[in-house]
């Protein structure tokens, strides 16, 4: 087992969940597959999806749900 | 009260506009910003600038006590709310007035009538102004749904009564299509909005989309005549020009004296905009909504009648009456203008924030650059992608088209790739050239002409150029 890490692919807001009154896509502790979506980055108001790209279990979130981050951001760490 | 402090509760290429009206009038200008925009044009311009909180708008341009608090500290008299954030909350312009400040704009009654897509509906059938063959008011049940379209007949447009900017639109081709999408409607409207009230319109296809801008104290309402707006993607408008290619003149009169028939119903104070669809087979005009505030395209009025928009609503807001008569505003030549937004045409619109490591702006008589831009600047990707909007000036709409042309090659926006490339290829399209064009026209046109922007923004020529 090995930790890796999932960057942010674009600068902006990430959210963990797909709306504001949904649940949160991922939990620590989930397994995830490599095309699951784990949030999502908003860019100048258009939302993209942020895949996991790797299959494993997510140790926890670096970023918290309406953080402002950078392209290129650690997001979250995977175990793989 | 004659302002002598303005706050500017806005950002980008708004709020330095917003800023310029401010102190050719001798007015100080205190921007708010968040985190996100400290080094923005519109800060570095303003005489002092207040931090209102973090990058997302939420927590700071939508922040009103932060807004509130900051006109406190700084002992602004007023507030400009721009467009977009807090232009249209009348929640917010109330707040404003209680706290002893002056709002840039309208009264908070006047806000929430126009703002209720029904209400404003309702006003503008009683004042004379046709509406599109639709629900007079919010419809309650499915019932009333379905007589309602017995009488409009299809495709019609059931749309969201709280919504705006094209959210919360569906099209109805057939009764059967109608049934499947109401609920649905409904559901969402109440999910977005908090509001399940819906309204139905008869769609208007091939309708162009044009607007009237008015001015007013309160008391006297003038026009300023209209703007045309029909190149849209996804509802936003891309290219907009003034006066109308499509309009006769005693349309033109018909049209503009419904506007201000409408704005005078409602005793309208400040600069606003009545949106118009127009039917060029039938000559036929449909009032849409009225927008409660400057808009993004307001140049091409300001280019065509010498009027400075923004200088009058900031003197209106002062208590001053207005000082223009209809009888002398007239429209000279023609106007056009194109944004510039961080987006690549040929990816799909992709938006593209990033560092400017190069600018060049056009020049010459008749062209005027309204933007956030300098070099150096890094455009922040928390807000929308309008970076600036290029306006050309010229005796007639030939004339104005080749500027515009001109004055795209000479703009050199290094660093990051924009919706220059579509300008451009706009410019050469005979159909724009003719003016024969609709709101539904250019998303059909960029699927046929992706190929030929992506090849544009490659070519050695397009380089050189810059």
């Amino acid at each position: 087992m090995t930790t890796q890490q999932i960057f942010s692919p674009l600068p902006g807001i990430f959210y963990r969940k797909p709306a504001p009154d949904k649940p949160d896509y991922k939990n620590d502790g989930d397994v995830v597959a490599h095309s699951d979506t784990i949030g999502l980055i908003e860019v100048m108001k258009s939302f993209n999806e942020v895949k996991a790209g790797a299959a494993g279990k997510i140790l926890r979130f670096l970023a918290e749900n309406e953080e402002a981050v950078m392209a290129g951001q650690p997001i979250a760490e995977i175990d793989v | 009260m004659a302002i002598k402090k303005l706050l500017i509760a806005n950002r980008g290429e708004i709020a330095v506009r917003i800023n310029r009206a401010a102190r050719e009038l001798g007015i100080a200008t205190v921007q708010v910003y968040s985190k996100a925009d400290k080094d923005s044009l519109a800060v570095k311009l303003a005489d002092e600038s207040i931090d209102i909180g973090p990058p997302q708008a939420s927590k700071s341009y939508l922040n009103q006590a932060a807004i509130l608090a900051a006109a406190k500290t700084s002992g602004a008299d007023a507030i400009h709310p721009g467009y977009g954030f807090l232009a249209e909350n009348a929640e917010f312009a109330a707040a404003a007035e209680a706290a002893g400040l002056t709002f840039v704009g309208p009264t908070a009654q006047s806000i929430r009538l126009m703002g209720d897509k029904v209400a404003a509906r309702e006003a503008a059938a009683t004042a004379g102004v046709p509406t599109v063959p639709g629900s007079r008011g919010r419809l309650e049940s499915a019932e009333a749904a379905f007589a309602l379209v017995e009488t409009t007949g299809f495709p019609v447009m059931i749309k969201a009564a709280a919504g705006g900017g094209g959210r919360g639109i569906r099209v109805a081709r057939s009764a059967e299509e109608f049934n499947h999408l109401m609920p649905q409607a409904q559901a969402e409207a109440l999910a977005a909005f908090g509001d399940g009230g819906l309204y139905v319109e008869k769609l208007i296809e091939g309708a162009r989309h044009i607007e009237v801008q008015v001015l007013g104290d309160g008391h006297e309402v003038i026009h300023c005549f209209e703007r045309e707006c029909s190149l849209q993607r996804r509802r936003q408008k891309v290219w907009e020009e003034a006066p109308s290619p499509s309009l006769t003149p005693a349309i033109r009169e018909k049209l503009c004296i419904s506007a201000v028939a409408l704005a005078k119903a409602v005793n309208y104070r400040g600069a606003g905009t009545l949106e118009y669809l127009y039917d060029d087979r039938t000559h036929e005009f449909y009032f849409l909504e009225m927008n409660t505030r400057i808009q993004v395209e307001h140049p091409v009025t300001e280019m065509v009648t010498g009027i400075d928009l923004v200088r009058e609503m900031i003197r209106i807001a002062g208590g001053e009456p207005l000082r223009i008569r209809q009888d002398d505003v007239r429209v000279t030549g023609h106007s056009i203008e194109v944004r510039i937004n961080a987006e690549d045409p040929t990816r799909n619109f992709m938006p593209n924030p990033g560092t400017v490591s190069a600018l060049s702006i056009p020049g010459g008589d008749g062209v005027r650059f309204d933007s956030m831009l300098y070099q150096g600047y890094t455009v922040p990707p928390f807000y929308d992608s309008l970076l600036g909007k290029l306006i050309v000036h010229d005796k007639d709409r030939p004339s104005a088209i080749r500027k515009l042309a001109r004055a795209l090659a000479e703009l050199g926006v290094e660093g990051l790739a924009t919706t220059k490339p579509l300008h451009q290829a706009l410019a050469r399209d005979a159909d724009v050239q003719a003016g024969r064009f609709h709101t539904a026209w250019l998303e059909p046109w960029l699927e046929l002409h992706a190929s030929t922007l992506a090849t544009d923004q490659a070519s050695p020529a397009a380089r050189a150029a810059l």
